[in-house]
């Protein structure tokens, strides 16, 4: 099946290589893709970061006129897809998905790696979290709830995702940040966003902390309301929702993001192609729509913005993580 | 259900694509549940490599489609040959090999088909108005409730071992300490990975399902090479002529066969299988002549043959509403719909109404496509069962191999596959069931994350698992269940010390 589809593939690519010979493309160019792109998602098939990652490797097709396959590498949360990035073939046919993890996991003594055991491509998308909490909860604002959680440390129960996860973080640093204790609000596990909402509207935990779009069924069905969001701006689809600063005055802001990258040491001849790319994608009107029917946010970042953005986010979650006592080194 | 749902639901089936996978389905679920030894559940879990290409909705019609089919044309060798083709069909084969050898095979195998689609569907009229129910009340559980629901599917397997409990029990325990493996705990630490990337993922229920259930039978097949079927006895007398007397003549039978069948397939841990043997007996209790049982006597077809096919659709129920399977099938059903981003739980009926329904609809289609179907392949049984082992087996394992590459992406997971095949295969030639494995893989990690959970909520008290009424409820019947077991080990104890 998926021989047939490549070889279909690979005569459109042909087609439309001969079209760029015609409009004589520069001759370095033409050298690279030359075969098909594998591009390596550490999650798995139907979630965000797939269907974010499947959306810029379509664009990227049509971009080189090379099929650019998906491929789920999933397990070990996030660690077994993010080695398969890094361990690949320098040679520009392998690329990836990498995710707000990559700073996480070394803390936690999973793996070596870092942002900096990549070749940064293309920053392309940040979801900050929003404080959830249940539609008849006592708590009418955040600042409602800090003071509860003030005047009882330890009663209240947030939950999100995993031990540790990105969403763990953002509830423990935002407790640092407004001078409270990081497990002040002891953290649930649990298996991502999803049953973390249902555990909210089911009266088990007080506060969840995950993205907008993660949340918004059960803000929707009127079983969960949104009191604040950790991002510098209000989230277009809540305006009604206030941010952290606005209500508490803190600077505190954490987003879980994705981004395109290859393994260290990638042709120069390769990254000037591919992100310019990336960077028409990201413009694109399909990813746009895209983006913004899953209620998705959007962020551009170049390769060296992109590596600052990851050695920042490195260095704030390692401040937290080792207050929660969760980090390793 | 609103109509906007049912139109929606309509129109993702209304698709080309998913009417094709279910002719397809059909016929590979025929095939299949017909050869002696290929069951529905292998059915199953040799589909998934396929589904690994489709949307969600046509791989879950092929899923449906499939092992509903399955479970009908295992009747098929029953009576033909006195072989049952899958273990639902085990119970009363002899009976409809009997009425073969009185001419009367058109008949038996009609009253499988008729009979089969009237329990299937009665079964999807309970799933259709249970499962949302059930759902809605799920909404309000939290981890103490699915503590205690997970404890009792757990209790469930052990107490339905058929042969021994302890056999059983040490299954279960096996799936266990499986599930141990990898990163994807509470803690969120690395256990058992024995400093390796690939174990950080854990093992991975479909690949060790298509490894139990496929290679081990591959394994069989390769132990038993050079032995042959017996040529298939024709098929003589009408099929369908006759039928809607025996539906007059045993409504009763028809549906306490279904009502058992969906009952026991919504037991975590007990299938279509265990319900035909239950109804057969149920059937042969309250009959009127019980002493035809046996020669070739059609009454006990009609009950048994309605249960298993209940079963396949009851057993949807907790997958759907709770993610606890409820038989081996929807076990590996619950690794599809994960893969494909359908979250099993009762979020699933609040945030995807359409797929739900869409899948109830499905339930219908692949139930009433069976009683055409069916008359195709009994009236083609004989070529079917002509097809050498030597050249399925070879297929089978090729598919096996695939699927459990596409899981991961990693050859990995084909050594994985492998190691379970193996295990399934020594683990049933020893008379240990393999069931309860695939349940404790399944349900070994919510059983840890809903006790780690529920005691971090209730700051360590124990108390708190029963401080919500229906959490007190569900763990007072769960420590009664355990009680009884332990109560029946020890009066049988002190029997055999008397």
């Amino acid at each position: 099946m998926l021989k047939r589809r490549d070889v279909i593939k690979s005569g459109a690519a042909a087609a439309t290589v001969a079209g760029l010979g015609l409009k004589g493309a520069p001759a370095i160019a033409q050298a690279w893709p030359s075969r098909p792109i594998t591009m390596v998602v550490p999650w798995g098939a139907g979630g965000g970061t797939d269907q974010t990652a499947r959306i810029v490797g379509t664009l990227l097709e049509k971009e080189f006129g090379q099929p650019v396959n998906v491929v789920n590498r999933t397990g070990g949360s996030g660690v077994v897809g993010h080695s398969a990035i890094a361990t690949a073939a320098a040679d520009g046919y392998t690329i990836g998905m990498i995710t707000v993890e990559i700073g996480m996991m070394h803390w936690q003594g999973l793996t070596d790696l870092k942002g900096t055991s990549y070749t940064p491509l293309a920053l392309m998308n940040a979801d900050p979290p929003g404080v959830q909490v249940k539609a008849d909860s006592p708590y009418k604002s955040v600042k409602d709830l800090v003071a509860a959680i003030k005047a009882n440390p330890g009663k209240l129960k947030g939950s999100g995702t995993g031990q540790g996860g990105i969403w763990h973080v953002a509830l423990a640093g935002w407790l640092q940040a407004i001078g409270l204790k990081a497990d002040d609000v002891p953290w649930v596990p649990s298996n991502g966003a999803a049953p973390a909402m249902q555990d909210l509207a089911a009266g088990g935990i007080d506060v969840v902390t995950c993205s907008v779009p993660e949340a918004r069924a059960m803000i929707d069905a009127g079983k969960a309301r949104s009191l604040a969001v950790m991002s510098p701006q209000r989230n277009p689809a809540f305006p009604n929702v206030p941010t952290l600063k606005e209500e508490l005055g803190t600077d505190w802001t954490l987003a879980a993001w994705r981004g395109i990258a290859a393994p260290k040491g990638v042709p120069a001849a390769v990254t000037d192609r591919i992100v310019p790319a990336l960077k028409r994608a990201h413009d694109s009107a399909t990813f746009k729509d895209f983006m913004n029917q899953r209620g998705f946010g959007m962020v551009w970042g170049e390769p060296a913005a992109f590596a600052k953005h990851m050695a920042d986010d490195d260095a704030k979650m390692g401040v937290v993580m080792k207050a929660l006592g969760i980090a390793k080194t | 259900m609103t109509v906007d749902t049912l139109l929606a639901a309509l129109g993702l089936i209304a698709d080309p694509q998913v009417l094709i996978v279910i002719l397809f389905a059909s016929a590979f679920g025929l095939f299949v549940g017909a050869m002696p030894g290929l069951t529905a559940t292998m059915a199953t879990a040799l589909l998934v490599p396929i589904t690994f290409f489709m949307p969600p909705i046509p791989a879950l019609a092929a899923i449906v489609t499939a092992s509903a089919m399955a479970i009908f044309a295992g009747d098929i060798p029953g009576a033909l040959l006195r072989i049952p083709g899958t273990p639902a069909s085990a119970a009363y084969a002899d009976e409809a090999y009997a009425m073969t050898l009185k001419g009367q095979a058109g008949t038996a195998l009609g009253a499988g088909v008729v009979f089969s689609a009237f329990g299937g569907i009665f079964g999807t009229v309970v799933l259709v108005t249970a499962a949302p129910a059930l759902a809605e009340v799920a909404l309000a559980f939290s981890s103490f409730e699915y503590f205690w629901l997970v404890c009792l599917g757990l209790s469930c397997a052990v107490l339905i071992a058929q042969d021994s409990a302890i056999k059983g029990m040490l299954a279960l325990f096996l799936g266990l300490a499986a599930a141990l493996i990898g990163l994807e705990n509470p803690a969120a630490v690395p256990r058992l990975t024995f400093g390796t990337t690939e174990l950080m993922g854990g093992i991975d229920m479909i690949q060790a399902m298509i490894g139990m259930f496929a290679i081990a039978e591959v394994l069989r097949a390769v132990a038993a090479t050079g032995t042959r079927l017996p040529p298939p006895r024709a098929v003589t007398g009408a099929i369908f002529a006759g039928q809607w007397e025996l539906m007059k003549k045993y409504p009763v039978q028809a549906l306490r066969g279904s009502s058992i069948g969906t009952l026991i397939g919504a037991l975590p841990g007990a299938g279509a299988d265990i319900a035909a043997w239950i109804t057969y007996a149920t059937s042969k209790r309250f009959s009127k002549e019980p002493e035809k049982f046996g020669q070739g006597h059609v009454e006990g077809i009609v009950e048994a043959g309605a249960a298993n096919n209940a079963a396949v659709s009851g057993a949807w129920i907790p997958a759907l509403v709770f993610g606890i399977p409820g038989d081996s099938i929807t076990a590996i059903v619950i690794g599809v719909l994960y893969l494909k981003n359908v979250i099993p739980g009762p979020t699933l009926f609040l945030n995807q109404p359409q797929t739900v329904t869409a899948l109830f609809v499905i339930f219908f289609l692949a139930n009433l496509v069976m009683i055409p179907f069916g008359w195709l392949a009994v009236k083609s049984a004989r070529r079917i069962l002509a097809v050498p082992r030597e050249v399925l087996m070879p297929i089978v394992l090729m598919f096996c191999i695939v699927g459990a590459f596409a899981v991961t992406n990693s050859p990995f997971g084909v050594g994985v596959m492998l190691a379970f095949g193996l295990l399934g295969f020594v683990m049933e030639e020893n008379g240990f069931p393999v069931a309860p494995v695939i349940l404790g893989l399944v349900l070994g990690p919510m059983l840890e994350q809903h006790f780690v959970t529920s005691m971090i909520k209730a700051d360590g008290m124990l108390l708190g698992f029963f401080k919500r009424p229906i959490a007190a409820a569900l763990g007072v019947v769960t420590l009664l269940v355990w009680g009884s077991m332990i109560w029946r080990g020890l009066r049988a104890l002190v029997r055999k010390a008397a």
